[in-house]
């Protein structure tokens, strides 16, 4: 039986088995005289047959899926008498075997091989049909054996909300093991990169130029993988941008929140908001076709070198982009701060300004921070624009009006188009990817402390 | 409600508020008026007429009253019968709520409250507020009680400052709980020591008013009672409004109380005669308990 309809096959037996349980219930109310009379209500034995229905059988079928392939593997890879010493040439053999099972296989194959694809059909066919049997049995066996427990006294609901826990823990996982899983994975990338380059001279090489000979003889074939170019790019950039994100969006938040009237506030803030909702491509077209070639022509017409591709440029629009990241926050924070703040502040004989600037803001400033730290992971992660105005040279400078490039920029570039995944080139990317993880990972962590400790404080 | 008749025959000295209003309800005409003593001669504030609206609600109909120099002057009254808004009428803090419009003569040593050349900031300097909730700011003691006189200049040099402080706090009764510690957070005191605090920063700009929103109500009785000493030793030098919920307090402090309903004056009398032969049946009946 095919994997997908023994699905469907499942999913029918947990609706009957939650239909048996539901009417049992209902019956056995009846006749001892009304729902009270059960430990739960019916739903919850209804809920109760269909979880000892599905939950083992599916849980079976999941490991069996899981694996199934590897067993068979084995057992089809250790029918063939003589197979290739290497890795590589057994993976070449075993698709060469699964693709004749399939009929996919043109040209003539070996004895050997036909007779490893008979034996693989063999294996899989049982297999499957030994899944859907034990899955099968299982969940009728299961659901007819709750069926046929149930007492008025069965603490259903307990045990239903029992599961139910487990099954939000087990969601509550699912976001913590994608994060290890993440920085594994990058992790031992990262690994056989530093087997390549030694780590210090990633950290602290000053040049960088991610190429790797081909031949032993070929000229300009040095690698270098100094990451400092693309760290100091990156702060750059995101230095100028948070230079413009911070000042404007802070301000904007300290007009919305405590000098606008309602109605301009209900207008603006949606309309402040729209740039978060700008897909940052389109950032991207606006910095390296407005905004780059205006910084160039007006450095030139001041007497100053620039280059088309600027820090500048992508500095700038990313800043704009980051405006609503930081005032929208700031407002929710500045919002926050309790009115009696502010009445003390007035009632003493502070003006607007005073108090906004002496009372509001050191107060929500916690928060604000928290609010900023944010935006400046999400700064440092920023590609797109960079990659379309910052350009690509790893230039070591600290001119904005030069170009520069980032860390989110080489990892795009050495991973786009068709790259071996054993070169030190390709693996710089991971390395890179676990410095940039690591960063952003510190500032969120103390972004969160920050916001959870402003909190605290009021209420 | 109750129908209220003119009578202020029998009193010793019945001082007539010039505000009488007609109100309709249905087809019975009713006079409202306050009852008692509402104006004195040496007043610090005198408010007439006032009339409050909230958007189109009316929430103070037509009040006139006077508070005396050091004098305490008490507002009681069931909740939303208007004292805190009229009390946040004195000093403008009404200003900051949208849609709030106050109409009527409000003067301070008769000089207007409202009107388009007075700058509240000097106002607010004058007339200081110590609200119902604790609210110091998330600074220092020290910076709680020495933000008002930076903001207005009344000193420069950090010697100065210090003594303003020191004053302040000591005239709060706190001086002694807090000197070792003036560089901790005002917010991580006590409610009690917190309300002193904010009485003590609203001394610090030497104001001549003082006006208290219910500034006990959230605190035990041991901090309500230093409170209320505290009071009584301010009246030397200040001229305080004080709206509160709890009669007794009213009675310990003040030398005139002032019945609020429903946004009316309805009595102002020496708080003796207040609590103990009230002229009006609305006040004695909630003196007496039978409704608030």
């Amino acid at each position: 039986m095919q994997t997908p309809t023994l699905f469907a096959l499942l999913l029918l037996l947990i609706l009957v088995a939650y239909g048996t349980g539901f009417s049992r219930a209902v019956a056995a109310a009846r006749t001892s005289g009304g729902l009270r009379k059960l430990a739960s209500l019916p739903s919850y034995y209804g809920l109760h047959t269909a979880l000892w229905c599905g939950l083992p059988a599916l849980l079976l079928l999941g490991t069996w899926l899981a694996f199934d392939d590897a067993i068979i593997r084995a057992l089809v890879m250790n029918g063939i008498a003589d197979k290739p010493d290497t890795i590589a040439g057994q993976n070449l053999l075993y698709a060469q075997v699964q693709n004749l099972a399939a009929g996919h296989l043109f040209g003539e194959a070996s004895p050997q091989v036909q007779a490893a694809a008979a034996r693989f059909t063999e294996l899989r066919n049982g297999s499957r049909n030994l899944q859907a049997a034990l899955s099968l049995i299982l969940a009728i066996g299961l659901g007819a054996f709750t069926v046929l427990r149930f007492s008025p006294q069965l603490r259903a609901r307990e045990k239903v909300e029992k599961v139910l826990r487990g099954v939000l823990i087990a969601c509550a996982c699912a976001a913590i093991f994608t994060t290890v899983g993440i920085l594994l994975s990058v992790l031992f990338e990262s690994l056989r990169f530093f087997q390549a380059v030694p780590i210090t001279e990633f950290l602290f090489g000053l040049h960088w130029s991610p190429q790797m000979a081909l031949r032993a003889d070929q000229v300009g074939s040095s690698g270098a993988f100094g990451a400092v170019p693309l760290f100091t790019g990156t702060l750059m950039v995101s230095a100028i941008a948070m230079f413009v994100a911070v000042p404007v969006g802070l301000m904007s938040a300290i007009y919305l929140a405590e000098y606008a009237s309602k109605r301009v506030r209900t207008f603006a803030k949606p309309v402040i908001e729209i740039l978060a909702g700008v897909p940052t491509v389109v950032y991207g077209f606006f910095a390296a076709l407005t905004v780059a070639p205006f910084i160039r022509d007006l450095a030139t017409s001041m007497g100053l070198q620039a280059s088309s591709e600027s820090a500048l440029a992508a500095g700038l629009v990313m800043g704009i982009m980051i405006i609503p990241f930081v005032s929208s926050l700031s407002d929710d924070v500045i919002n926050a701060v309790p009115q009696s703040l502010r009445d003390g502040a007035l009632g003493l004989g502070s003006t607007k300004s005073e108090t906004v600037r002496k009372v509001v803001i050191p107060a929500a400033l916690p928060g604000i921070v928290g609010g900023v730290l944010l935006a400046v992971s999400r700064a440092i992660g920023e590609t797109m624009i960079v990659v379309m105005a910052a350009g690509l040279a790893a230039n070591l400078t600290t001119n904005p009006l030069e170009s520069v490039t980032t860390v989110t920029v080489q990892i795009v570039t050495l991973l786009v188009g068709d790259q071996e995944f054993d070169s030190p080139k390709t693996l710089a990317a991971f390395a890179l990817g676990l410095m940039l993880f690591l960063s952003t990972l510190v500032l969120n962590f103390i972004a969160l402390h920050v916001v959870k400790k402003y909190r605290e404080q009021y209420d | 409600m109750n129908t209220m008749t003119l009578d202020a025959a029998g009193q010793a000295e019945p001082v007539q508020p010039k505000a009488v209003e007609q109100d309709t309800v249905g087809t019975q005409t009713k006079v409202r008026e306050t009852v008692g003593k509402p104006f004195c001669d040496s007043a610090k504030l005198r408010m007439r007429n006032v009339n409050v609206f909230y958007g189109e609600a009316q929430a103070i109909h037509d009040v006139s009253l006077d508070i005396g120099r050091n004098e305490v002057v008490a507002m009681i009254g069931p909740s939303g019968c208007g004292k805190s808004t009229f009390l946040r009428c004195l000093n403008r803090m009404n200003d900051t709520i949208e849609g709030c419009r106050v109409e009527g003569e409000l003067s301070l040593d008769d000089e207007p409250i409202y009107g388009a050349k007075v700058d509240v900031v000097p106002l607010r300097a004058r007339v200081g507020m110590v609200f119902q909730k604790p609210n110091p700011f998330p600074k220092s003691i020290y910076d709680n009680v020495a933000y008002g006189p930076k903001i207005h200049g009344i000193a420069s040099r950090r010697a100065e400052l210090d003594e303003i402080v020191e004053n302040s706090l000591r005239r709060a009764g706190l001086w002694n709980e807090v000197k070792d510690r003036l560089d901790k957070p005002g917010t991580g005191l006590s409610g009690g020591q917190q309300q002193r605090l904010c009485i003590a920063r609203a001394i610090a700009v030497s104001p001549e008013v003082i006006l208290m929103d219910e500034p006990c109500s959230a605190l035990d009785p041991i901090a309500t009672a230093r409170i209320e000493e505290l009071i009584d030793e301010l009246r030397e030098n200040y001229t305080i409004a004080i709206v509160t919920h709890s009669m007794q307090q009213a009675a310990r402090v003040s030398q005139r109380t002032a019945y609020f309903h429903l946004g009316h004056l309805v009595e102002v009398n020496d708080t003796e005669t207040v609590f103990t032969n009230p002229q009006h049946e609305l006040t004695e009946a909630y003196i007496t308990g039978r409704f608030g």
